[in-house]
């Protein structure tokens, strides 16, 4: 099956592999690591063609939609129950999330 | 006599209201047909009995004491497993959100509900949406009622599969980049993606927030007319849902086209596209043609450059949105020394292989010194598409194209290589970049004896066009919606 994305010719992508995985708290080992950056570097040469086309006065659209604020009353309705979001939560104690410790001891 | 599990909506309802048969009825013949199919395609990830039986009860009583909810009233729907459903498991097929029983429904699960709908299952979907063959589960494929060696698409393809099956008369699915049209197309089936706005997602797990959309599969026309107008409409839960008043969608089902202006985009009509769905497309326009409808052929050139910008935009989205899935408020935790070691475990041992190639993607694409590359090229890429589309709608009333440019593919077949999968959405992701509405429509079957979909898209709020020249494709097409393996006979896996 034909596969072109455009007319523009890939180019090689160098990515940093390590340094994203830990942007995005994903632990993988160097074999994982490996895999995924050769994928990435694929799905980016196809990715890369959109840089080539001029678009110095075309302004982004961030979304679909022309809304800019949608306001709502500031008043005071039912939440959901606390006891049933805290219900599945891996670890909860006393009404909070329960996580490992962030800050050192006393 | 007809199985009950295959009448249309409208025949049911209008059997359910002279009493030949009841709510309970619908429902008995629902199971029966997914105990039968169930065991070939693995469509359902969790049947929800009591909840059923109980809103086919009440379903019935209601009747029975004069209070009618209309056209969805004591009907059996499925839900893809990405939309909330209280006291109902929802893991969006990832081992991340095993157990998770959300404290709450969805806004458009709760407009089925009052609709008076009767909600039988949670349907298999690619992990969080993501895929275009419902491969990517973590409890497994799901297989195609026409050839259970072959893909139902996706990522809503448990939702197609149960539809076409006949285990539910319709079901909701999600639309990200054509994750309902393109199984409705490889299943036989209508599928819509309404247009941005037009149905809350709220309690919809969110994929990549300015593009998902939830909408209906549904086994005709009338049908997914019905579903979706139940679930539209402003919801004070979701900022982004369209304020004003819902348009009449189905006013113009029967109005034939006569004078519709239609633009074929040349685009999708060539390069890539199966020689089969292509004619089949052909063959369609001309059909629409001889209705009386105005053929104009449409050039659409960022449609060239759209698939690589949403697979830039689509992966950022979702490496934000995805971060949420941190062990600690819901689903899965994997110890570790500190919280980061806890999250990075996590998502490590929770997310499978597509997640997680797009999380890092786009995780890449929005990382300093990148951004303006990638991400903000490819929203200014989005531009484009917007302004060829209303270019072309200066011209036509609707565009058309094939859905899928191939019909469904054997399992395993793509499931290495994403660039071949990630081509699957090539004809559906314009329209949501847009955020316009689109359909997909059954019009023939391949040399195989799979189903080829067609594809009608319009400008925003355009429903009741896009409906009214479906309608019209789906009249002329005269195509039978059942699939092989839609009977209730049980026979050997």
């Amino acid at each position: 099956m034909a596969r072109r994305w455009g007319s523009i010719p890939p180019m090689p992508v160098e990515i940093d592999i390590a340094k994203v995985a830990a942007l995005a708290r994903i632990a993988l080992s160097d074999e994982e690591l490996a895999a995924y950056g050769a994928q990435l570097g694929v799905i980016l040469e196809h990715a890369e063609r959109v840089q080539a086309l001029p678009t110095d006065d075309v302004e982004p659209t961030s979304h679909p939609l022309p809304l800019v604020n949608a306001f709502r009353p500031d008043e005071v309705r039912p939440s959901l129950d606390r006891d049933d979001v805290l219900a599945q939560a891996p670890d909860a104690v006393d009404g909070y999330f329960r996580v490992p410790q962030i800050l050192d001891g006393p | 006599m007809t199985d009950l599990a295959d009448l249309s909506i409208a025949d049911a309802g209008r059997g359910l209201r002279a009493g030949e048969f009841t709510a309970q009825d619908l429902l008995e013949a629902t199971w029966r047909r997914a105990a039968v199919t169930e065991a070939h395609l693995h469509a359902y990830l969790v049947l929800d009995r009591d909840g059923a039986r109980r809103a086919a009860v009440r379903a019935d009583e209601e009747l029975a004491a004069g209070t009618d909810r209309g056209p969805l009233h004591g009907i059996p729907l499925a839900l893809k497993d990405n939309l909330s459903t209280r006291g109902i498991e929802t893991t969006c097929a990832s081992q991340i959100l095993a157990g998770y029983t959300p404290p709450y429904d969805a806004t458009a699960v709760g407009r089925l509900r009052d609709a008076g709908a009767v909600i039988v299952g949670k349907t298999n979907l690619d992990e969080f949406a993501m895929g275009s063959s419902t491969e990517n589960s973590a409890y497994g494929p799901t297989r195609n009622p026409w050839d259970t060696d072959r893909v139902p698409g996706g990522s809503s393809g448990g939702s197609a599969a149960v539809v076409a099956a006949g285990s539910a008369f319709a079901a909701l699915g999600s639309d990200t980049g054509g994750s309902i049209r393109q199984p409705a197309a490889l299943t036989g089936l209508v599928g819509v993606k309404p247009t941005y706005g037009l149905v809350s997602r709220y309690g919809l797990v969110a994929f990549a927030s300015s593009l998902d959309q939830i909408g209906p599969l549904a086994r005709s026309v009338p049908d997914a007319v019905d579903v979706l107008t139940a679930i539209a409409g402003w919801d004070r839960h979701d900022a982004t849902s369209y304020p004003g008043d819902v348009p009449d969608m189905g006013r113009s089902l029967d109005a034939g086209v006569q004078g519709v202006r239609i633009g074929v985009v040349s685009e999708l009509m060539g390069e890539g596209i199966a020689p089969e769905v292509l004619s089949a497309t052909v063959a369609t326009v001309e059909r629409l043609a001889a209705a009386g409808a105005e053929i104009v052929d449409v050039s659409m050139p960022s449609t060239e450059y759209a698939l690589s910008a949403y697979y830039l935009i689509a992966p950022a989205e979702c490496s934000s949105n995805l971060a949420r899935f941190d062990g600690v408020r819901y689903g899965l935790r994997v110890d570790g020394g500190t919280v980061e070691e806890m999250m990075a475990r996590t998502r490590a041992e929770g997310f499978g292989p597509e997640v997680i190639r797009r999380i890092l993607l786009g995780t890449y694409a929005l990382s300093a010194g990148y951004y303006d590359a990638f991400y903000g090229q490819a929203q200014k890429v989005r531009t484009l598409v917007r302004r060829d589309f209303a270019a072309a709608y200066e011209q036509v009333d609707v565009l058309v194209s094939p859905t899928s440019p191939t019909t469904a593919f054997r399992i395993g077949e793509r499931s290495d290589d994403p660039i071949a999968m990630y081509y699957s959405d090539v004809c559906t992701i314009p329209s949501n970049l847009a955020g316009d509405p689109a359909i997909s429509v059954p019009v023939a079957l391949d040399g195989a004896g799979l189903p080829i979909g067609f594809q009608v898209m319009a400008p925003q709020l355009g429903e009741e066009m896009m409906f009214r020249v479906a309608a019209e494709v789906e009249r002329s097409a005269g195509f039978s919606f059942r699939a092989p393996l839609a009977t209730s006979e049980v026979t050997e896996p």
